[in-house]
């Protein structure tokens, strides 16, 4: 375990005193460096699967609270997808009053221990924070997502969280289907208004990519079941291992079963494949199943599971996004020698938080940029004993601004791999669509919803990654937010 | 929910149970599965065919062959006890109509998925005609209840004990050679025997459709662990199958990706058989 610096006696100093905090100068505020996130010891940490990133202390998050500015115009709530009231929870933690941080991150958010873990800040609320920008650094904004983390980890810990208010039971019935993100969104807020909400969840745990996708080096299980228990006590109730399409029809929750409003949070699982020749041999994985296997099913834990792992020495892994990194990550954890990740740009366009690239870096991942997959070559057993590359440069940019990669030919070479995780974007999951052709989707079968999250059929709402492709935990709450506020509307006519 | 009512052994490793489950039992079709699961944490999710309904109780039946850890720990279940994870009913059913004659193939384990299949092409109006083969007599199973569907039944054994002593082939082929050869040939077991089926009636260009059985995760299309090649084409057995033309099926890839555990596998029974041993003695 890494222990931070020591506070200087200016620190301390302002820690204590609050009229020498309530004087501080925007100069002075900006003169307060960073304050570093303590974190496990990157080679103790390659083998297991406790988080990464520990969290600050106290006195860390009120000093780098107190590098805020409290602007005028905060850009930071803004760029935050439900505009959490960024300087003002920030406040609070420098005075230490944790309890009021609180209440004002659950006016808008209702997983911040998750999102102050996962969001990419540095392309959201921290990309044009004033801090970051007068220093040049988007490094140096305020660290508006570690400081979110701290204060629901604390509310957490303390046992402080109480379960919010239900208003009266209305006897209505609204059916939920995914527990992911959204899910559980829309579960809370309709549960507030006193409706009887029922999550249908196919997998026998709940918590969608959280559980199954995200490792827990990264987002530890048990803050998720914290979120669960906390919608169970508000009386929420869930049915695992029930798949909309298959066990029950979406149609029969309306139609039969009395559900007045149906949410659908269904997420994009639907791994992409390179269709490169060699796909189907022995020892190539999507990540989805190789994350799964080692987080939902846990084979990381190889004397207790059931469920077998893959054994690995040497590992490439297609793709530069978050999956990539934590199947990655993953892989070294499960005892592989080298893992390299293969991605088609270079550093700058790969799409995974900036932090998960770093910490992947400690932990011996070697990244291979400007390079890509054009082949898997199998032994005689058609097994993965290497895979042939070719080499990339960047083009003219592309539509969404990004250079395109440009293949430069006859640049192949080989590297010997026993496994191939592709890891290079999901696409939505097709059972709801395939069982409900009422519902209109977009050619890549997305569901198609209107500004208030309502889809083609009648009482029937969707939101998160089955809407929006694969994105965001802030987005598909985002999401969830605005349909939970149009079913309310609905039921209340 | 999911109580075991009734088990049964059929053989020396074949068991069947039938489960309550009226959520199941009401839209499952022939040619559907399930994923079990039974430890919430540690356990491990298997596919299983659903045999047969029974609607009345509520219930679906599976059969099942003890061939690891999980379907080893299923086997020690009783009557009463409950299966902590049961999901379904997952995958496409089988398409029933009226084809005209139709050749039911079901190897060892393979006839339990097989057998609501013939159910549903006699009721569909079909002369059906099935074929049992296993490598002795005291594993073919569901024989009685396969007659009674079928207008004609023949039964191979390996070393003769029952039946013919002949590979189901041999009996496969006769039939694609009268006249009129069958319409559709339905064969379910062993990858290896649905293989040799597929490459008997393809000089016949018999259709033949087989139902595989490859190594699934989430059942619903999430993981791509049961993928396929289908002629020229990837499939997720979960979901676009499990039946698909044995002519297009790329078996020996299919071998191979099932034994991908393998080594891992046979440790861990071991271990786990060893440990269980140790708390028996
Ligand atoms: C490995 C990985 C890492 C990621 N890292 C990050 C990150 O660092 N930061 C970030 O912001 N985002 C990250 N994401 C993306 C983020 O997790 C998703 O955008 C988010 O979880 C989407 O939420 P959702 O509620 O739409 O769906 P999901 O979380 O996908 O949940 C959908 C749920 O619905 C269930 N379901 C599906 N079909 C049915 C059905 N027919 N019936 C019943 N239930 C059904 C599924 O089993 C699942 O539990 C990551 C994703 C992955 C895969
Ligand atoms: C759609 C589908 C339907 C099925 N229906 C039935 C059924 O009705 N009755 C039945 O007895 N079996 C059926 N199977 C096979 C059954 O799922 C496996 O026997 C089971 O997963 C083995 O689990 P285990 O833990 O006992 O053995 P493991 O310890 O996991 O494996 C033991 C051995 O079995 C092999 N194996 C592992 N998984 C599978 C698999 N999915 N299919 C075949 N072999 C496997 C392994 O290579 C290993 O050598 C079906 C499979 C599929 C995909
Ligand atoms: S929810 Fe995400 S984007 Fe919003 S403030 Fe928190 S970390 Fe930043
Ligand atoms: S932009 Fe930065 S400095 Fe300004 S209020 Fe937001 S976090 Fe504070
Ligand atoms: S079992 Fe996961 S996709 Fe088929």
């Amino acid at each position: 375990m890494t222990t931070h610096k020591e506070l200087s006696e200016y620190e301390l100093s302002l820690l204590n005193d609050p009229e020498k905090r309530a004087s501080l100068k925007t100069k002075d505020r900006m003169a307060i460096p960073p304050q570093e996130m303590p974190h496990q010891n990157s080679v103790e940490r390659r083998n297991n699967l406790e988080e990464v990133a520990i969290g600050y202390t106290l006195e860390q998050a009120r000093i780098e609270a107190m590098r805020c500015l409290q602007c005028a115009k905060p850009k930071c709530i803004d760029d935050c997808p439900v505009n959490i009231n960024i300087p003002a929870f920030i406040k609070q933690i420098a005075e230490n009053n944790l309890p009021a941080a609180a209440e004002i991150l659950k006016e808008t958010t209702l997983l911040p221990a998750i999102c102050g873990r996962v969001c990419p800040q540095e392309s959201q609320c921290q990309k044009n924070c004033t801090v970051g920008k007068a220093l040049k650094d988007v490094d140096k904004s305020v660290a508006i997502g570690r400081l979110e983390r701290f204060v629901a980890d604390w509310e957490r810990t303390s046992n402080l969280a109480a379960v919010p208010k239900i208003k009266p039971e209305t006897g209505k019935k609204v059916a939920v289907i995914g527990s992911g993100p959204a899910g559980l969104v829309v579960a809370a807020d309709v549960r507030r208004e006193g409706h009887s909400v029922t999550i249908f969840e196919a997998f026998h745990k709940l918590g969608g990519v959280m559980r199954y996708g995200i490792p827990e080096f990264r987002l530890p299980n048990d803050i998720v079941d914290k979120e669960i228990d906390m919608l169970k006590q508000m009386g929420v109730e869930f049915r695992t291992n029930f798949i909309i399409g298959k066990t029950r029809k979406l149609q029969d929750l309306i139609e039969k079963d009395g559900y007045e409003a149906v949410f659908v949070g269904t997420g994009a699982g639907l791994p992409v494949f390179m269709n490169i020749e060699g796909e189907n041999l022995v020892g190539v994985f999507s990540a989805n199943e190789y994350l799964t296997r080692a987080n939902l099913m846990r084979a990381f834990d190889k004397t207790k599971a059931d469920t077998p792992i893959y054994e690995s020495e040497t590992v490439a892994v297609l793709g530069g996004g978050n999956v990539a990194m934590d199947a990655a990550r993953m892989a070294v954890r499960l005892g592989a020698k080298k893992v390299y990740v293969i991605y088609r740009r270079t550093e700058k366009e790969m799409p995974a938080r900036a932090e998960e690239v770093q910490h992947a870096k400690e932990e011996g991942i070697e990244f291979r940029f400007l390079e890509n997959a054009k082949r898997i070559i199998g032994d005689e057993n058609k097994r993965v004993k290497a895979i042939e590359c070719l080499r990339y440069e960047l083009g003219e940019p592309d539509e969404s601004g990004r250079r395109r990669p440009v293949k430069i030919e006859n640049s192949e070479f080989i590297l010997d791999v026993d496994t191939v995780i592709v890891a290079i974007g999901n696409n939505s999951n097709p059972l709801i669509k395939q069982s409900t052709p009422q519902i209109e989707t977009t050619r890549w079968g997305n569901i198609v919803v209107d500004n208030n999250q309502k889809t083609s059929m009648d009482r029937v709402f969707a939101g998160g990654d089955i809407v929006l492709g694969a994105a965001t935990v802030i987005l598909a709450m985002g999401e969830g937010k605005k349909a939970a506020e149009s079913i309310n509307k609905l039921l209340a006519s | 929910m999911n109580k075991i009512l009734f088990k049964q052994k059929l053989s020396d490793n074949v068991y069947l149970m039938r489960i309550h489950n009226p959520l199941i039992c009401n839209e499952r079709k022939a040619g559907q599965f399930i994923i079990l699961q039974l430890d919430d944490d540690f356990g491990e999710r298997i596919p299983l065919t659903i045999a047969d309904a029974d609607e009345k109780e509520g219930s679906i039946t599976l059969i099942f062959q003890v061939v690891g850890k999980t379907t080893d720990e299923l086997s020690r279940l009783n009557e009463g006890d409950k299966i902590a994870n049961l999901a379904g009913p997952l995958g496409s059913p089988t398409h029933i109509e009226k084809f005209g004659r139709v050749v039911c193939v079901g190897g060892g384990i393979g006839v339990a998925p097989l057998h609501p299949i013939v159910q549903a092409m006699k009721k569909a109006g079909n002369e059906v005609i099935t074929i049992l083969g296993a490598r002795n007599k005291d594993l073919i199973i569901l024989e009685k209840e396969m007659a009674a569907y079928s207008d004609k039944q023949i039964i191979c054994t390996d070393d003769g004990s029952y039946g013919l002593k002949a590979l189901v082939t041999q009996p496969l082929k006769e039939l694609c050679e009268e006249n009129p050869k069958p319409d559709l040939v339905i064969a379910i077991g062993p990858p290896i025997m649905m293989k040799f089926c597929s490459e008997t009636t393809r000089p016949y260009k018999v259709k033949t459709l087989v139902s595989l059985n490859t190594i699934m995760v989430d059942g619903t299309g999430m993981c791509g662990g049961c993928r396929v090649n289908i002629g020229n084409e990837v499939k997720f057995v979960c979901v676009d199958g499990p039946e698909f033309d044995g002519h297009l099926v790329d078996f020996d890839n299919m071998i191979a990706r099932l034994n991908s555990y393998k080594k891992i596998e046979q440790k861990s029974h071991k271990c786990n058989l060893d440990k269980y041993l140790e708390q028996k003695k």
